[in-house]
């Protein structure tokens, strides 16, 4: 394959698991290794932003960058912090000046194998939500056309993640209501089976399971689902 | 289908947005716009549970409101098959189709004229939020564009389920959906009634209040407020209200 097909059967490999459902961790490392073979680089690691603003590794192409990227984030020093903070590139800052700008962070790169590193921001339009990290054994500039295929690497990745972020967050809303809605229908049928049990009336039913619910700690959906399989006894209710 | 707005859904939401007002809520402004843009009579948005119709959340004016609450009372017709399955039901000819499939349910409907319905599941994942329902008086299909513009309208009420609940919070139902479920509320708590009295589990509590309402021709809601007043019970050996209990 020449170098544009492989570069096309990447992306169309990376909008194929797009589709559906998919596993966000699966389509990372996929991304990292295709940063590897298309960008003729040694090592490529993928950093994402929690929920608190704080990086997180969560991709990548070889075991041997993890020290590497440990240490970048408990010191926060390197290329893929600036990176992630200015939301710009950083790269071809090369062996020495990887030294000057970030002494700590060059020990630890050398220590694992990598003379340089270069760092692609993760960002949809003001969003800035990861960075992918670069890392070469030698001492080597990114090309013009590495940068812009990187770069539209980064952005795949970007908007696989905000997607599985959009699903995942529509998935926790409608099970959310849906347990709200059955939990009101368990409710109300639990106060017909307590009335119709004890001889009373729906308003004295409910009001023996919220109280009941209060001294025991328990939640009112729990009392019903109790009241209603019969494993709270009517008389520990203290109807009446 | 992730359910995700498409744009035509998010130009509907958008529309609708800007029309809120008290007393016209979402959920009500988006059946009434999904009545208007698609060629039919009306149209309901149903919410679901795990044991069937939950609550009535909206309905445009015309045939809307009697078709969605003869299908609350049935537990049976397009709505239920349609939240089921996962998959929208189609019937241009109720007339044809529904009396073998939903023989209680096409009785109904043929009798207030409705001749065609057409329903779409509200589903995210495999969690069943809800059904769209379009009610036409006349008998015909949807072509490709009505249907893509029902299609839109079902994304968008899903999305407005979905927001409604992010107001709420993560335990706690939004007003208008408690206020939707509490009117069925009676319902509810006459399965539970007659559950006990029968000593049968709730789902066939529900099938026997709903038999009855059928048999004597009586709405379930109606049938419901009955049991709960001690007119009417389930025990094994008599119904008269005045059983052994």
């Amino acid at each position: 394959m020449t170098r544009e097909q492989r570069l096309a059967a990447a992306f169309v490999e990376l909008a194929d698991t797009l589709v559906a459902e998919y596993d966000l961790i699966e389509f990372m490392h996929t991304l990292t290794d295709r940063c590897v073979e298309l960008l003729d680089v040694d090592a490529a690691g993928l950093m994402v932003a929690d929920q608190r603003g704080e990086l997180r590794a969560i991709a990548s192409s070889s075991a041997a960058i993890g020290l590497v990227e440990t240490y970048e984030l408990e010191h926060r020093q390197g290329p893929c912090y600036d990176c992630f903070h200015s939301g710009q590139q950083v790269v071809n800052v090369g062996a020495a000046g990887t030294h000057a700008r970030w002494p700590g962070f060059a020990a630890a790169l050398n220590e694992a194998g990598f003379q340089s590193v270069h760092a692609l921001p993760m960002s949809l339009r003001a969003d800035v939500i990861g960075a992918i990290n670069l890392f070469c054994v030698d001492d080597v500039a990114l090309g013009a056309e590495q940068e812009s295929v990187g770069q539209a690497l980064a952005d795949v990745a970007t908007i696989g993640l905000l997607q599985e972020r959009a699903v995942r967050q529509r998935e926790l809303l409608s099970e959310q209501l849906q347990a709200a809605l059955n939990s009101r229908v368990l409710i109300e049928q639990a106060k017909g089976v307590l009335a119709a049990r004890a001889g009373i009336e729906i308003d004295q039913a409910f009001t023996a399971m919220r109280r009941y619910a209060r001294r025991r700690g328990r939640t009112l959906s729990s009392v019903a689902a109790a009241v209603i399989d019969g494993s709270i006894r009517t008389a520990e209710l203290r109807v009446g | 289908m992730t359910g995700i707005p498409t744009t035509r859904a998010q130009e509907i939401l958008s529309t609708l947005v800007d029309c809120v007002r008290p007393g016209r809520d979402l959920p009500v402004l988006l059946v009434a716009a999904c009545a208007a843009n698609v060629p039919v009579s009306g149209a309901g948005l149903a919410l679901m549970t795990d044991t069937g119709p939950g609550a009535i959340l909206a309905v445009s004016d015309g045939p809307a409101r009697v078709m969605e609450e003869l299908q609350a009372s049935l537990g049976e017709g397009p709505c239920v098959d349609a939240s089921d399955s996962g998959h929208m039901v189609l019937q241009p000819d109720l007339a044809v189709t529904a009396p073998e499939r939903w023989p209680e349910f096409a009785a109904g409907a043929l009798s207030v004229s409705i001749g065609a319905v057409f329903a779409f599941p509200l589903h995210v994942g495999a969690i069943r939020l809800g059904v769209l329902d379009l009610y036409r008086d006349s008998v015909g299909g949807l072509d490709d564009d009505e249907l893509a513009e029902a299609l839109a309208f079902a994304d968008a009420a899903t999305a407005v389920l979905l927001s409604l609940q992010a107001t709420a919070g993560p335990s706690a139902m939004h007003p208008l959906l408690s206020t939707s479920v509490a009117d069925r509320a009676e319902v509810h708590q006459a399965t539970g009634m007659i559950a006990e009295q029968a000593d049968v589990s709730l789902l066939d509590a529900l099938a026997l209040l709903r038999g009855r309402a059928f048999a004597t021709d009586r709405g379930i809601a109606d049938l419901a407020g009955d049991v709960l007043k001690r007119l009417l019970n389930f025990t094994d050996d008599g119904d008269d209200g005045r059983g052994p209990h």
